[in-house]
Formats: C-alpha cells, structure tokens, sequence
C-alpha cells in the first residue's frame, strides 16, 4: 500500500536523494526564469523606441516603486520566518508570520494597482506607446505571479488555522516561499532595469 | 530527502539587513548626480548583489544540493546569453542603420 491515505504528504524520493517535488519545482522556476528573461529582453530591446509619449522618465514613480521594493523585501523576510517557525513545530507563529507574508504581497498590489491607474490617467495604456507596451505587459505578468502567490499562501495559511498544516508539512511551506522568493528576485530586477535605469 | 542545513532566523535578519541597506543605495545612487556616469554598472553590481543574497539564503541554494541550482542557473545562463545577444544585435543594427544614414547623407 501506499502511504498517501492519511498524514501529511510525502514526496517520493528521487534517485538521486532529493524531494520529488522540490526537484520538479526547481525546473518550474528554472522555465519561469526563460520567461520573465523573455519579457525583459523585450522591454530593453524596445526601450527608447516609442514615438509618443508619455515616456519612462515622465510618469515613473521612484519613492513609491522604492516603498513598494521595501514591502517585497520584507515580506521575503516574512516567509523564511513562517518556514522557520513550521520546521521547529511553531505553529502559532507559523501562522502570525504566513499571513504578514501574504498580507505584504497584498499590499504591494494594492500599490501596483494604483500606480497602473496613475499611468492610465495619465494617458499610458497598453497601446499607447511601445513603452506602455512592454511595460504594461511585463509587470502585470509579475504582479498576475504575486496574486497566485497571495492565494497560495492564503490557502496555507486556513489550513494551519484548521490545523491542516502541521510540521510535518514543512516541505509544502518550504516550496511555496521557493515560489514567494522567486517573485521577489525578479522585482529586484525588474526595479533595477524599468526604474532605475531609464 | 535532501539533508541541507538552513539558515538561522539570525542569518535570515541579516540578510534582510543588507537588503534593505542595498536598496537604500540603490535609490540614492540614482539620485546623485556625481554617480550618473556609472550609474548603469553599479545598479547592476547592487541588483546582482541582491538577487544572489535571496538566491544563495532564502532559497537555500547555499546549503541545497547542487542539482538546484544547475536546474535554474542553467536557464539563467541561458536566458541572460539570449538577452545579451539581442542588445548586441540591436546596437549593431542601430550602429549600421546610422553608418548608412551618414553615408546617404
């Protein structure tokens, strides 16, 4: 028999030693990874191209973006945290720290909605310039991530308040800071290349 | 099952130390004057920076096996060639198109 009818989930062990599912999430982000390059690679490629405005230098907004970089920062904080605290059987703060994670992700959407309705009113949109394009284009395609990150989290966190999540579910806490994490390098560089270098 | 040792919740506030602080510098560089001629590299020194801190401590690549990390620097590498080669070949066709217009001209 199996051992998948009760208790926490176990991932099978691969030949080589490691966690099946940490393995396969590895090649997830790995993909992802081609993917946010993709997009990137697109922003650079058509940076200083468009021919009417409004251009980057003109509508970003550098204290706000840096508020919000500092929120993602620390929710990162927040998550190593949450998986610190279920490794060592801290459910009670496991949970306090799960949904600070999820709660900072919240906010830093809640900022990117209103820098994209700034943008909007301005008179930046999907197809006014190759700038609106690629930038539209390339930070909702990471704020879409951020989300699933919210509700994944989210999700982790009900179940531990119901007592679904335990210690021995570590490995699932750990997969989704993988995820978390992952979100939060490519802002690095997306704050880093859209922002800053314009 | 992987037998890595993680990080201590000491390391974890460190790191995000040094985050925060690289940010900091980050920001006030863009705003110096004196630094706009480098400007470029040294954001991308300091962006490098950060993204090795998560990479390397809060997605435990230090302590992971190396399998992990071949599974995303592999594409990383990848990803980043391909990002190179495009601005290379945009410059060059920039560089061409502008030669040819000076030449016409």
């Amino acid at each position: 028999m199996t051992h998948a009818h009760a208790g926490p989930p176990v991932g099978h062990h691969t030949s080589l030693g490691l966690d099946s599912r940490k393995l396969a999430f590895w090649a997830f982000i790995g993909s992802e990874c081609l993917l946010f390059t993709s997009l990137i690679s697109t922003y650079l490629v058509y940076k200083g191209r468009s021919v009417v405005g409004p251009y980057p230098h003109e509508i970003l907004n550098i204290p706000f973006t840096s508020v919000s970089t500092f929120d993602l920062l620390m929710s990162s904080l927040m998550m190593v945290l949450a998986l610190a605290a279920v490794q060592r059987g801290d459910m009670k703060w496991g949970k306090i720290w799960l949904f600070c994670t999820a709660l900072l992700g919240t906010v830093f959407l809640g900022g990117q909605v209103i820098e994209f309705t700034e943008f909007v009113h301005k008179g930046l949109t999907l197809q006014t310039n190759l700038f609106g394009c690629t930038f539209f284009v390339l930070t909702g395609t990471h704020g879409a991530h951020v989300t699933v990150g919210v509700l994944w989290l989210l999700t982790l966190w009900v179940r531990a308040l119901q007592g679904k999540l335990t210690q021995a579910h570590a490995m699932t806490v750990e997969i989704s800071g993988l995820y978390w994490h992952f979100v939060d390098v490519v802002w690095i560089v997306i704050f880093t290349v859209v922002y800053l270098i314009q | 099952m992987s037998t890595q040792q993680h990080p201590t919740v000491d390391v974890y506030l460190r790191v995000a130390a040094a985050l925060v602080i690289l940010t900091v510098l980050e920001v006030g560089v863009f705003y110096v004057p004196a630094f706009h001629p480098v400007l470029v590299p040294v954001l991308l020194v300091l962006s490098a920076c950060k993204f090795t801190l998560v990479m390397m401590f809060y997605m435990h690549l230090k302590a992971d096996s190396r399998i992990f990390t071949f599974l995303f620097g592999a594409p990383l590498i990848l990803a980043v060639t391909v990002l190179v080669a495009l601005l290379l070949l945009l410059l060059g066709a920039l560089t061409l198109r502008g030669a040819g217009g000076a030449g016409a001209g």
